[in-house]
């Protein structure tokens, strides 16, 4: 049995059960339970996924469950189970059972995306996951931001989305072939054609897009603002996560099969120049942030950048950096978000200043907090730090400053110092300034907090010994 | 000789008394003053006893102690007392006490104050028994701290000004004298000053430091010496140092400390740098011609008599540079003779022991004179004072008439060596140095005839007599003075060898 | 010398006692942070005593950490190192001592302290050049957390400032690892894998690497232009933390540059000599005129510091074992003296008189009523003014003789530093406790009567300056491990033989 199953099983037990058993329940309890059982079949899920182990292609060559597959299937659960957590943490959800179906049902879509071979099941992966993701980012009906929030997501997605179709049939269109290992064969054979170009950068833009790159970032911090914080988790965590692993298969295909997209001449700059516009852009502008989410997105935004350097490296020393880099970011962001989740219910966490005192109001969240953006930022020994380094010596490997790469990497090591500033403008907020007279200390859901620990002391165990992931590569 | 180290015993014995003092708070001003008094003394006890074993013959070292100290720098520990270092002991010895006893009647903080003096008296003793760079410095700098304290804390109201300047000019100096050493042992690997000395007489230190490196090591350890003296014109921070500290410091500074200089011009910078002394000797000749006319001339401006007296020590020392400066220059020239070389150098030892006592005397005498009249020390402000204090204007007179020169007393001695020997190495500096001579008199006679004699005026109406401790301490000076002016033969048997072995060791022509 | 790793361990866990212990009260998280304090210590002490300097560097630990990047969990001593940890384990007790007086989250103080003083310990104990950067970083954030909590004058600027420069630093140190790492092919991060790898590379390329290395490094060992964040971060931090900072933070960018940047490219330091030894100069006399005119008695410390590290600096670039091995005696003698001026500056006079200007210091008899304040402060200015007797000058003396050896023009310039010192010091002792007599009748009126100085700061100061003392006094102590370090094999191609 695939996990998918497993989760979309789960998927219409929660439906089923929230109509009838737990209608006359009060929310709490309906979300808690809800969540219960999505994450019941999350666990079973990832234990699935292990144990089919890499089984390489199934379905006739639809699936390919290579190690990057398995890995990125567990990374996903693993992420999904976080958003879970922290979605039981904060203010109440209006129909739970339907938000934990809609959680589901885009792990589902982020699991097909990272072990779909064909390129119409990748876009349908696509979709499904995305349109998973607007419903999410405009879940909240009482805050009007949430449904602009959404609104926005939806429109540039669907924009990005129609890139990426285009993209693909031309793709279709030039081999003749859905199938990426045949397109990667056709392409070996047939050599260089102007039009692949033209599938590349359209394919570039679509991706561009969802990943949030400069100059494709504009929604994100509008989105992130908006949405419900386990939403705006889930898109910046798991949505990543197998994003990334699509775009490196697209690019540099799978052990099993040849070259992709990768072999085109030309893209490599271009990557380049987005990856270094993100940085830079996401940097600079989260400098003049006052409101902590939008910080966190053009974080996001910067550090998409630094995963793109992943993805332009990942051709030479395979997935795994990248794969470490995505993981630990998600965690540490989904984390961050979750903080928020928390304190949203209980006074807000929108401005910087919001979270002013948390280190009296909530050592507890003060603390993982602290773990979560200091990840971010890249201070060992939290993972974060060895996610960047890894990266950075790949990308680094072999020609030192000699390559392009290698000055892309250094541009990215400077700043990640730039970085540092405005992760600890929140880090002042929680732990020095002092909090403001009317504030009360939060209440943490038992749920949440377990979440927040766990996602804390993975960051740390990441950090402390990467070869726990590493090891899979 | 025996085995008990002895000059170690020399420069502990007033830190052991300064230790003491420090933790006696609470024990009284009267039981400190003893206290300080009584250490202080252990410096003229264990100076006899280091002249009753002393061998005059010798001309090396002699009580020496060596022991390794750092081995990465290659420092020890070395101390040994030549003529020269035990006339200068044995100056510290006599002058210490009488400083002391001109503090006495100090209320303040007594045993801080005597704790402070005590560790100055034993950073000098240090600074003349101690034959390696390193512990030398260290005594060198060692000496600075208590005496900005001591100027600083019991000195006049611009006694801060005052103290920081001389603390901070001879730091300024210190600091490029410690560079030259340095880069000495970057060359040699060592900072001991005989090996030193031996590699600069066979001439391996020039072929280790060649040209403008040596050049400028020189002209480090120069400076370093010169502030201290002082050589003109780095003069500048002494007339404000001596008049704002107390009596009792200034006579220490000026007896001892302005010693150190000297000494280092004769035991560091002539033995280790002879050919560079001898290149700038010509130029320095007359920057302590500088000082002995200018200190002469501008003492004589002065209103304040511890000014007018500063200055003087500036001139009084500009001799022995003289003397030294005559002797490096005729080296290898035609008028040298080991006879005039001797006779200039055996002045210049002479006239620092000289000069510490009868300067001691002048300001122990400023010092009571100040303490009479209420903190007022401007020549106009006194007149007639030995009609009411004869005792004390006869004592003065002495220590005046010494530090003029007059024959029969003890600053004649030094002074007359100084230009008998000067005059056959360098005539016309010898020459123009007795324009100092003329100053020197000016202003004493001066001082002498404004103060002393006429109609009493001012504070000096009614000028309360010396009387017991005042009078022991002048009384005792005059007496040395008069002693050594008469039989300058008690002092010449110690040095005399000395002076005669290095006359001998000069290029003659 | 087994036990040696155990300091990090034991500081680690003190910090995580010390948060727990702090939940309940201020004093059982004081108890613990000092016992923790004094256990490593105590655990570098005993080892210093079993030390064999003639065995050269000591690995203590070597377990694979993260086999897929070659990289070592390998701790290793030798007397450089040696010394820069028996000054930890003092800088910590002080720290520690001189805390005492604070009472406000009091555990969250003591955490940080202890994780700072873990990642020290770390990072002198570190012979693989990631785990050295990572002990690095973790010795960084904490500070920022210390100062902005804890701190006073315009402590979220001081403290914000001081953590972007040392990130900056550390950026172009991982700059230069990953480089050599990753060009070279080194496929190991030891110490001597990665040499070996930077010699496979072109000389340009070496030069680049030693120049970001270097200039990493030396950020946080406050060089000129670089060293601004000094100054401003310990005027903003809390005393322990300035202790801290000076004491042995500072000394972390100059350890990087000896252990790190030096011997990794030996070949660039001869290109790059006369760079770093004008920098270095300049830094010695520029921050000294500075706090010569200083108002504010915490900055004319700070800037002090970098005058004096400026002094290791040029140790380290004159690249000869002479210098070399003064720099390190300089880098034990800064931390102690620095510590204890702070510790005066900081804790004794500030928190006592509530300020810090000189110009109202100098309006009250300072001396008269903060006696023991006074003589510590003097005692501590002399030993930074590099008066014989005190650590501070056999380390100044040995680094003016191979300074002198590399270039004599800077090693004037240096003496020229060591003038300028003896003046802000000395303006500083008198402005500061000795600006108005207690003669004065205008004085009269200004007798406050002051909290007498408790038993722990006593205690933290006598600890100071007996440390200053004794090794001043017998340099050889430390001489006696530096200089077999430096004559080893590891930075042979770098530092000429030393004494002739």
């Amino acid at each position: 049995m695939q996990p998918e199953s497993v989760l979309i099983e789960a998927a219409l037990a929660v439906i089923v059960l929230d109509l009838t058993v737990m209608r006359a329940k009060d929310l709490r309890s309906r979300l808690n339970v809800a969540s219960l059982i999505g994450a019941l079949a999350v666990v079973i899920a990832a234990v699935l996924a292990v144990r089919n182990g890499a089984m390489g292609e199934i379905l006739n060559g639809v699936l390919n469950l290579d190690t990057l597959a398995v890995a990125t299937r567990v990374g996903v659960l693993g992420l999904t189970l976080l958003v879970l957590g922290i979605g039981t943490g904060g203010a109440k959800i209006r129909h739970p059972a339907e938000y934990v179906v809609i959680v589901l049902c885009a792990a589902v879509g982020f699991m097909a995306m990272a072990s779909a071979q064909q390129l119409l099941l990748v876009f349908l992966a696509l979709e499904l996951a995305s349109l998973s993701l607007y419903v999410l980012a405009g879940f909240d009906k009482s805050r009007p931001e949430s449904a602009e929030a959404g609104l926005k997501y939806f429109l540039f997605g669907g924009m990005a989305a129609a890139f990426l179709l285009f993209g693909f049939s031309l793709l279709y269109g030039l081999t003749g072939t859905l199938d990426l290992p045949g397109i990667s064969v056709v392409m070996a054979v047939s050599g260089f054609h102007p039009l692949l170009a033209v599938a590349m950068v359209m394919i570039l833009v679509g991706f561009g897009y969802k990943a949030a790159a400069a100059p494709f970032h504009l929604w994100a911090p509008d989105a992130y603002q908006g949405a419900p914080a386990p939403a705006a988790a889930f898109i910046a965590s798991a949505s990543k996560l197998s994003g990334f692993v699509l775009f490196t298969r697209l690019l540099w295909g799978s052990a099993s099969q040849g070259q992709m997209l990768g072999a085109t001449p030309g893209w490599v700059p271009v990557v380049w120049l987005l990856a270094a516009a993100s940085m830079l852009v996401g940097n600079l502008a989260a400098l003049a942030q006052s409101n902590v989410r939008r910080l966190l997105a053009y974080s996001a935004i910067a550090h998409a950048g630094g995963i793109l350097l992943g993805v332009i490296a990942s051709g030479r020393s395979g997935p795994g950096p990248l794969f470490f880099y995505l993981t630990t970011y998600g965690i540490a962001t989904a984390g961050a978000f979750g903080v928020f989740h928390v304190l949203e219910a209980q006074g807000g966490a929108q401005n910087l200043k919001d979270l002013a005192g948390l280190h009296r109001r909530s050592p507890l969240l003060a603390g993982c907090l602290m773990v979560f953006i200091l990840s971010l930022a890249g201070v060992p020994p939290l993972a974060g730090f060895f996610g960047k380094f890894t990266v950075f010596a790949a990308a680094l490997s072999p020609a030192g400053l000699g390559s392009p790469t290698g000055w892309l990497a250094v541009f990215a090591i400077a700043m990640s110092a730039v970085g540092l500033y405005y992760y600890l403008l929140i880090l002042k907020e929680a732990l020095v300034r002092p909090a403001a007279a009317e504030a009360q200390p939060v209440k943490v859901p038992a749920t949440a907090a377990l979440t927040l620990v766990a996602a804390a002391v993975l960051t740390l165990l990441f950090g402390m010994f990467p070869s726990l992931l590493l090891r899979w590569f | 000789m025996s085995s008990l180290p002895l000059l170690t015993l020399l420069i502990l014995a007033p830190w052991v008394g300064a230790l003491v003092l420090a933790f006696m708070g609470k024990a009284g001003a009267k039981a400190s003053r003893g206290v300080t008094l009584l250490f202080s003394l252990s410096t003229l006890a264990l100076g006899l006893a280091a002249l009753a074993g002393f061998d005059p013959a010798v001309t090396g070292p002699q009580f020496s102690e060596s022991h390794t100290w750092i081995r990465a720098l290659h420092v020890r520990y070395h101390l040994g007392l030549d003529g020269m270092s035990l006339l200068l002991v044995l100056l510290t010895g006599l002058v210490s006490p009488f400083a002391i006893l001109s503090g006495w009647k100090n209320e303040r903080d007594v045993h801080i104050f005597g704790a402070l003096f005590l560790l100055l008296q034993g950073a000098a003793l240090g600074v003349f028994v101690a034959l390696d760079f390193f512990p030398w410095f260290l005594f060198w700098e060692l000496s600075l701290v208590p005496a900005y304290f001591l100027i600083r804390l019991w000195g006049g109201p611009g006694g801060t000004a005052a103290a920081y300047q001389f603390v901070v000019y001879t730091i300024g100096g210190s600091a490029f004298m410690l560079l030259g050493f340095a880069a000495l042992f970057a060359a040699t690997g060592t900072m001991d000053f005989r090996e030193l000395a031996a590699l600069a007489a066979d001439g391996r230190l020039a072929r280790l430091l060649p040209g403008a490196a040596g050049t400028a090591v020189f002209v480090g350890v120069l400076l370093g010496l010169a502030v201290k003296v002082p050589l003109f014109p780095f003069h500048t921070w002494l007339p404000s140092a001596y008049a704002e500290a107390p009596a009792g410091v200034t006579m220490f500074l000026t007896g001892i400390m302005s010693k150190m200089g000297v000494y280092g011009f004769l035991r560091i910078l002539w033995p280790i740098f002879p050919d560079h002394l001898h290149a700038a000797a010509p130029c320095l000749i007359w920057l302590a011609l500088g000082g002995i006319v200018f200190g002469a001339w501008a003492a004589m401006r002065q209103t304040d008599l511890k000014r007018m007296m500063a200055y003087s020590s500036i001139n009084h020392l500009g001799y022995c540079l003289l003397a030294l400066f005559a002797v490096a220059y005729a080296t290898g020239r035609d008028g040298l003779t080991a006879e005039a070389a001797g006779a200039a150098l055996a002045g210049a030892l002479l006239q620092m022991f000289n000069h510490g006592l009868s300067a001691a005397a002048l300001f122990f005498a400023l010092g009571i004179i100040e303490e009479r009249s209420g903190g007022k020390r401007g020549i106009g402000d006194f007149g007639g004072i030995r009609t009411a204090a004869p005792v004390f204007a006869g004592l003065c007179g002495i220590a005046l008439f010494s530090s003029l020169g007059l024959p029969g007393l003890n600053g004649f001695v030094g002074e007359f060596l100084i230009f008998r020997g000067a005059w056959g190495l360098h005539p016309v500096a010898t020459a123009v140095a007795t324009l100092g001579l003329l100053g020197t008199a000016l202003f004493l006679l001066t001082f002498w005839q404004r103060v002393f004699h006429g109609p009493a005026r001012g504070a000096g109406v009614a000028f309360a007599e010396v009387a017991g401790r005042e009078r022991l301490v002048l009384g005792l000076l005059a007496a040395l003075m008069l002693l050594f002016g008469v039989l300058p033969g008690l002092l010449t048997p110690l040095i005399n060898p000395l002076v005669t072995s290095w006359a001998g060791h000069l290029t003659l022509p | 010398m087994s036990l040696l790793p155990w300091t990090i361990t034991i500081s680690f866990a003190g910090a995580f006692l010390a948060l727990i212990a702090g939940s309940r009260s201020a004093a059982a998280a004081r108890g613990v942070a000092l016992v923790t304090a004094l256990a490593s210590w105590g655990v570098v002490l005993v080892a210093a005593a079993g030390f064999v300097p003639a065995k050269g560097v000591q690995t203590l630990v070597d377990v694979p950490w993260i086999e897929s990047l070659g990289i070592h969990y390998h701790l290793a001593a030798d007397g450089i190192s040696l010394v820069l940890l028996v000054l930890t384990g003092l800088a910590a007790t002080a720290g520690v001592l001189f805390s005492w007086n604070i009472e406000e989250r009091t555990g969250e103080f003591f955490a940080y302290f202890l994780t700072l003083i873990g990642g020290v310990y770390g990072v002198f104990l570190s012979a693989d050049a990631f785990l050295f950067f990572v002990f690095y970083e973790i010795a960084i954030v904490p500070k920022y957390f210390l100062i902005a909590n804890w701190g006073s004058t315009n402590r979220e600027y001081g403290a914000m400032k001081l953590v972007l420069y040392s990130f900056a630093g550390s950026a172009l140190v991982l700059a230069g690892l990953l480089w050599v790492y990753a060009a070279g092919n080194a496929g190991s991060f030891g110490l001597p894998e990665l040499t070996a790898a930077a010699a496979t590379l072109g000389h340009p390329e070496q030069l680049a690497i030693f120049a970001l290395l270097f200039m990493g490094f030396a950020i946080l060992a406050g060089i000129f232009p670089f060293h601004t964040w000094a100054p401003t971060g310990h005027v903003a931090a809390p005393t322990a933390v300035s202790m801290l900072l000076a004491g042995v933070v500072m000394k972390l960018g100059a350890y990087g540059c000896l252990r790190v940047a030096l011997p990794l490219v030996p070949d660039a330091l001869a290109f790059w000599q006369p760079a770093i030894m004008a920098l270095a100069v300049v830094g010695i006399i520029y921050a000294g005129l500075i706090a010569l005119v200083q108002d504010d008695f915490k900055f004319v410390i700070g800037y002090s510091s970098v005058s004096h590290m400026g002094f290791v600096l040029l140790g380290l670039a004159a690249g000869n074992v002479q210098a070399a091995s003064g720099a390190v005696l300089q880098m034990f003698s800064h931390g102690v003296i620095a510590g204890l001026l702070f510790a005066v500056v900081g804790r004794m006079v500030y928190e006592r008189t509530h300020t810090r200007k000189l110009a109202d210091l100098r309006q009250m008899p300072l001396y008269k009523l903060l006696p023991f304040a006074a003589v510590v402060f003097v005692i501590a200015g002399l030993a930074s003014m590099g008066l014989p007797g005190f650590s501070g000058f056999p380390a100044e003396l040995a680094i003016l003789i191979g300074a002198w050896q590399a270039s004599h023009f800077w090693a004037l310039g240096a003496a020229i530093g060591v003038f300028v010192a003896a003046a802000f010091t000395l303006r500083a002792i008198q402005v500061s406790f000795f600006g108005k007599d207690d003669r004065d009748p205008a004085a009269a009126d200004a007798h406050h009567h002051y909290d007498p100085i408790s038993l722990p700061e006593k205690a933290g100061a006598f600890l100071l300056i007996a440390a200053s003392l004794v090794v001043g006094l017998k340099p050889d102590l430390f001489f006696d491990w530096i200089t077999p370090a430096l004559q080893s094999p590891a930075f042979q191609a770098v530092l000429k033989g030393g004494t002739p």
